[in-house]
């Protein structure tokens, strides 16, 4: 049960990849977010989202050794 | 273009400011004496020892690891090329930026494994690794050769990012005798010594103080440009206008670009952790769990990166013009900060290229001792005599990328770090596959690599120049335009899957 929850975490690290390597997707000016254009924030806010994503991952795995 | 240069705004030129100067010495003193010091630092019971010297004990904790690998990863050179590509061509410029976020799940999933093979059995280098996988001596050597040929180019690199500091000192041009760049040529040499007496150690410990300071510089940075240039909104429109007027790059990616920008971060982010700077970082930290936290916590440096490009659209919002795209990070601070400031800047990044040319060249004189030295010359040598040999290799590898920096032209350095990036990335399948599955064995895996690695070369070869892009019979009439680097790769694992099929398995051996 533990098991199989924890390889579920780890699906989670798929996100970054499909978020940010179709750049159609986000190449676009429109919405803004203080000033910066989507293309910008967009992948500026995949930063700490990434970062969650893992953090998750980790919390998982971090016993298993 | 305009006929009349009085309208056109003046070429940015540097000149000698005392309090810059000042500012700049003071902290290179200061981790000068840091990099002799480090030999005493977490002291072991002797330093003449591989593990000791080239991996600092195998003993670095999570907030070392991070400062280590943050220092290793993100270099001078990025702090001055990815800027200056962003000013240049814009949107496309910010590849760096998905690259350096999907770098960290590849990291916490692979690296882990890597570590814990490394920990087991005593293995300092990635060659190490795929010769106790495969027992393969051919295919040790061409994976420990790739990473030497590929991070000379990359140490090289570094010193481009601090010529470009020592030139907006206003110091450039000096020669004593037949040494063109002196101060160039003094400061590597400083940082050979402390190198050779203190092994890993030294950039380790001075990695604190230079990404505390880039923290510093980028974040004072991102906060007072745009408050003087009139917010982000007035920045983004400056460049817009700027790139339209030039009629060449743009705020958002051409049709074009997609792919290239998507299969360029893909592809950067699987070579980057197959350096031998980035592994020994890795190696190099007490366990798995580490290297997970760091994982978790690195992405923290990849912001700070995304706000190092946006300095390129500042330096469009600021009206700087630069002889050199390479100039425009220094030009920026040079323009809009007081002298000290200015210093403190040029200090921060002149000692990022310290630490990553530190921790390539102990990667490179690792794998020399390990995979060149220990395997042909003398199978027998102690590992005092490993930590003597790779100590002596460090000080050769660095002379040498001195040397091709002072004496040949910056094209040479910048065309073989591009090679490099191809050619690392072929050496993924020995590395990583074998962590996943017993299936392959070197006869694949080495067939694989020499059409990867020759193939690649071959793409990259154009007629005006090396390029990173491939355009591919897909995709619309004028292809697909793709990173060479992950085309061979393909290759690569295709002629690994194929020979593997068709040679006869031999009794499988104990893995």
């Amino acid at each position: 049960m533990d098991r199989r929850k924890s390889r579920a975490a780890l699906w989670l690290l798929i996100i970054p990849y499909v978020g940010l390597l179709y750049p159609a997707f986000y190449n676009h000016l429109e919405p803004r977010l203080w000033g910066f254009p989507f293309f910008y924030w967009y992948q500026l806010a995949f930063v700490p989202i990434t970062a969650l994503l893992t953090y998750i991952a980790y919390r998982s795995v971090r016993d298993d050794d | 273009m305009t006929t009349d240069p009085a309208a056109a705004p003046a070429v940015w030129t540097p000149t000698l400011n005392y309090a810059a100067l000042a500012v700049f010495l003071f902290f290179f003193l200061l981790v000068t004496v840091m990099g002799f010091v480090a030999a005493r630092w977490r002291k072991p019971e002797t330093l003449a020892h591989i593990d000791e010297w080239g991996l600092g004990g195998r003993n670095f904790g999570t907030w070392i690891t991070w400062f280590l690998v943050g220092g290793d990863f993100y270099t001078a050179y990025t702090v001055i090329a990815v800027p200056a590509l962003v000013y240049a061509v814009g949107a496309y410029g910010f590849f760096a930026l998905p690259y350096t976020i999907v770098v960290y799940p590849f990291v916490f999933l692979v690296m882990p494994l890597l570590w814990k093979k490394a920990k087991e059995m005593n293995y300092v280098t990635s060659a190490d690794i795929v010769h106790g996988k495969y027992n393969s001596r051919a295919l040790e050597l061409v994976v420990a050769i790739t990473g030497v040929v590929a991070t000379m180019p990359y140490i090289a690199l570094q010193l481009i990012g601090m010529e470009a500091v020592i030139k907006a000192l206003g110091l450039s041009g000096i020669s004593v005798g037949p040494i063109h760049n002196f101060p160039l040529t003094i400061a590597f040499l400083i940082l050979a010594f402390y190198t050779y007496s203190s092994g890993l150690r030294a950039p380790a410990l001075i990695a604190f103080v230079k990404d505390i300071m880039i923290y510093i510089v980028v974040i004072v940075a991102v906060i007072v440009v745009p408050l003087k240039l009139g917010g982000y909104g007035a920045v983004f429109d400056k460049a817009g206008a700027d790139f339209a007027a030039a009629g060449k790059g743009g705020l958002l990616l051409g049709g074009n670009q997609m792919a290239a920008y998507a299969t360029l971060a893909l592809g950067s982010a699987l070579a980057a952790f197959m350096y031998p700077h980035t592994l020994t970082g890795i190696f190099a930290s007490n366990s798995a769990n580490t290297i997970r936290k760091n994982a978790v916590l690195l992405p923290a440096y990849t912001l700070l990166l995304g706000l190092i490009a946006m300095l390129g659209y500042m330096g469009h919002a600021a009206g700087i013009k630069v002889a050199t795209n390479n100039d425009i990070v220094p030009a920026l601070f040079d323009t809009l900060f007081s002298g000290w400031f200015a210093g403190f800047a040029y200090a921060a990044i002149g000692i990022g290229a310290l630490v990553p040319a530190a921790v390539m060249s102990i990667g490179a004189a690792n794998l020399f001792t390990r995979n060149f030295w220990k395997a042909y010359v003398n199978p027998e040598v102690t590992p005092a005599g490993e930590a003597a040999v790779a100590k002596v290799t460090s000080l050769v590898v660095k002379v040498g990328a001195l040397l091709v920096i002072v004496y040949l032209p910056t094209k040479f350095a910048l065309d073989l770090q591009l090679l490099g990036g191809i050619w690392i990335l072929q050496t993924l399948p020995a590395l990583v596959f074998g962590l996943y599955t017993n299936w392959f064995r070197a006869p694949g895996l080495l067939a694989g690599w020499a059409v990867g690695f020759v193939g690649g070369s071959w793409m990259a070869w154009g007629p005006e120049g090396l390029k990173p892009l491939q355009a591919l019979p897909f995709g619309g009439p004028a292809g697909t335009t793709v990173y060479i680097g992950l085309v061979a790769l393909a290759l690569n694992v295709a002629v690994a899957v194929a020979v593997n099929l068709v040679t006869a398995r031999r009794p499988v051996a104990a893995a």
